[in-house]
């Protein structure tokens, strides 16, 4: 069997693996609380678990290895902002935001604030974040369906696109949190298991001695020492020494602030079990990145990394998967084929989870917050939220898809650092403020979101990487002022500066005494949401 | 479900028209007490006290190491031991770091947070009744 075939009939089974646990979790699944945040029944382990399969996007397993494989070390910088972030959520976040709010990012805000403008904006943010990563993940998809059956038709991408937005459509309004979550488990396993394996067969061939690893990589790109030092990518000129900063203050703030991993805190029963939940997470993705460079750099020493090879002209998204051919027994083998087949199985389960995830935070961000909120002004009943939820994530990955094929030739990468940067910017500085200043009120928490947001927006779009360079979204225009392709340095700042501008220019007295009700309800779990059980 | 708890007791009724809609809040008196007890304040001192300082800790470190990384190059490429260099030892050590910090907070949490929240929360369940 070609491996080819075998990584299709793979790609078949993870699929029917996926809908069948859909299936299964939609007999479990009745009320808004199940719905919305699986019952809150999940173990601090299962959605330590869930959190990771979250969060290892297609970006972090075929981008950041591919990275190193051919920038060498500035490839590595990247997943170290993506590990130490996880503190920022696990000191400040987690435990504070599971015990004060209930579905959304928005509960938190509303907890205290008017309703309707403060879930209006955390909307906003939270459906422009989730579709940004969205669009990078089907866009991923296309390119690794097309790459990976050996197949470079335009058709077959588009065709991919669909394909992979009906199933993510499929699994949020049939599983919703439950199923969605136990994908992501079955996810992350898988994603572990086959890290694991590639990586010691990758050491193997070295001796397991990481001295002797580097130096073949170093040799065989040859790039010789330089490829092991810093400076190959972001070190060319002031400005882009300048964007790298910028990206990685996006990378560290940016996910305590990307929704769709904060609802994953309300899957859990009480805060103890966010914060285990958030220490698994972060054993299991310091881990994967740790063996990412293995990866990275096994790739670099084995396969061709020249200018014309597979690996360079895939942007690196092909490094791995390549990686696991050459050391299963080369092209050809058995053993190459089926290491081949699986890595590749591995990255699609990759794309269906993160993106099941994705549209779920925003549906129920639209459900939740947008219609019982705003438009019923809370008189919807359970039921109806769950059916406009449900609606909800047919419009989004609708949209999704119909953005995504037009989208194709955007950089994955970018895509995952703007979602990081407009987190950053325009929600991690209200997440913070409310849960830490009494003063903080309405109208700084929506001046907070939109003033992040649009910066964030305005400064992307007057950048290279959307005119004014050779490849930029347009190329033949320029209207591009702002040097930069990673906006955060700007817009986090920025985010910060207007939640303290509407603070304090405006007051709220109200807000400022409800804080002592979320103060005691976030520390000490007082009157929070527990289990629902309904069966 | 939250939402609908009694009519708040301390939140005066708002006159504002600008303040149409209702804050979720429950209003319950208890926060109130449970707030001005020396449990809570001090539930509150000792979350601050570590959370805040390791927070620009680990903060700091995480910048030092990347302005080390894209202005100080000639330093981190300094070879260690074989093909080791100064660069790859700070990354890893990085991942060392968040390893530690997260282990000091689930030990702190555990044995100086815990309790206090616990037994806020058991006399917030005894009062309110749930």
């Amino acid at each position: 069997m070609s491996s080819e075939t075998l990584t299709a009939v793979l790609f078949v089974l993870v699929v029917l693996v996926t809908v069948g646990i859909t299936f299964w979790a939609s007999r479990q699944t009745h009320g808004a609380t199940d719905y919305y945040a699986g019952g809150r029944s999940f173990s601090g382990v299962q959605n330590g678990l869930a959190i990771s399969g979250d969060y290892m996007s297609a970006a972090s397993f075929l981008g950041i290895s591919g990275a190193i494989a051919l920038s060498g070390y500035d490839g590595f910088l990247y997943s170290i902002g993506f590990l130490v972030a996880w503190l920022v959520a696990l000191l400040l976040v987690a435990e504070l935001l599971r015990n004060s709010g209930r579905y959304t990012m928005a509960d938190q805000l509303a907890y205290r604030m008017q309703q309707r403008p403060v879930r209006t904006a955390a909307a906003t943010s939270t459906v422009v974040v989730s579709i940004f990563y969205l669009l990078a993940q089907m866009v991923g998809a296309g390119a690794l369906v097309a790459l990976l059956l050996g197949v470079d038709s335009e058709t077959l991408k588009a065709l991919t696109i669909v394909g992979v937005g009906l199933l993510m459509i499929f699994y949020v309004t049939v599983g919703g949190m439950k199923g969605t979550t136990w994908v992501q488990i079955v996810k992350a396993v898988l994603l572990m298991a086959g890290t694991i394996l590639i990586t010691v067969l990758v050491l193997a061939q070295f001796n397991f001695n990481l001295s002797e690893l580097l130096g073949a990589a170093a040799d065989n790109t040859g790039k010789g020492e330089a490829f092991l030092n810093p400076g190959l990518k972001y070190g060319i000129d002031m400005t882009s020494k300048i964007d790298f900063i910028s990206l990685s203050l996006a990378l560290v703030l940016g996910t305590a602030g990307l929704p769709h991993i904060l609802i994953r805190f309300y899957t859990v029963p009480t805060a103890k079990d966010a914060r285990t939940s958030v220490l698994w997470a972060i054993t299991l993705i310091g881990a994967f990145y740790l063996m990412t460079l293995a990866l990275g750099f096994g790739a670099a020493a084995l396969l061709d990394t020249g200018p014309e090879s597979a690996v360079a002209t895939s942007g690196g998204n092909l490094a791995s998967p390549l990686l696991a051919e050459a050391v299963g027994g080369g092209a050809g083998s058995t053993g190459g084929a089926v290491l081949l087949a699986l890595i590749s199985a591995v990255a699609f389960a990759t794309i269906l989870a993160v993106v099941a995830g994705l549209t779920l935070t925003s549906a129920s961000s639209v459900a939740h917050d947008l219609y019982a909120n705003v438009f019923k002004k809370g008189t919807a009943s359970e039921k109806d939220e769950v059916r406009v939820a449900k609606i909800a994530a047919f419009v989004i990955g609708g949209i999704a898809i119909a953005l995504a094929i037009p989208a194709q030739k955007l950089n994955i990468a970018f895509l995952v650092a703007l979602a990081f940067a407009v987190a950053a910017s325009a929600n991690l500085p209200s997440i913070i403020y409310n849960l830490f200043w009494r003063k903080f009120n309405t109208r700084g928490a929506t001046w907070a979101i939109y003033g992040g947001l649009v910066t964030c927006l305005v400064l992307v779009a007057s950048s290279p990487v959307v005119s004014g360079s050779e490849t930029a979204l347009f190329v033949n225009h320029d209207w591009s002022w702002f040097p930069l392709s990673n906006p955060g340095i700007i817009s986090i700042p920025a985010g910060f500066f207007f939640g303290w501008l509407g603070t304090v220019t405006s007051n709220e007295p109200e807000a400022a005494a409800a804080y002592t009700e979320l103060e005691v309800r976030s520390l000490t779990g007082a009157g929070a949401e527990g289990v629902v059980t309904t069966h | 479900m939250g939402v609908t708890g009694p009519i708040p007791l301390e939140v005066k009724p708002v006159s504002d028209t600008n303040h149409q809609q209702p804050h979720q809040t429950s209003g319950h008196a208890i926060y109130e007490e449970l707030s001005a007890t020396d449990d809570f304040k001090e539930l509150r001192t000792r979350y601050r006290a570590f959370a805040i300082p390791w927070t620009v800790a680990f903060l700091v470190w995480y910048l030092l190491y990347v302005v080390l990384s894209i202005f100080a190059t000639d330093f981190m490429s300094i070879r260690l031991v074989g093909n080791i260099n100064v660069a790859l030892v700070f990354g890893l050590l990085q991942f060392a770091s968040t390893f530690l910090i997260a282990w000091l907070y689930s030990r702190h949490a555990g044995k100086a947070l815990d309790p206090l929240a616990r037994r806020l929360e058991l006399r917030y369940n005894q009062e309110v009744g749930r």
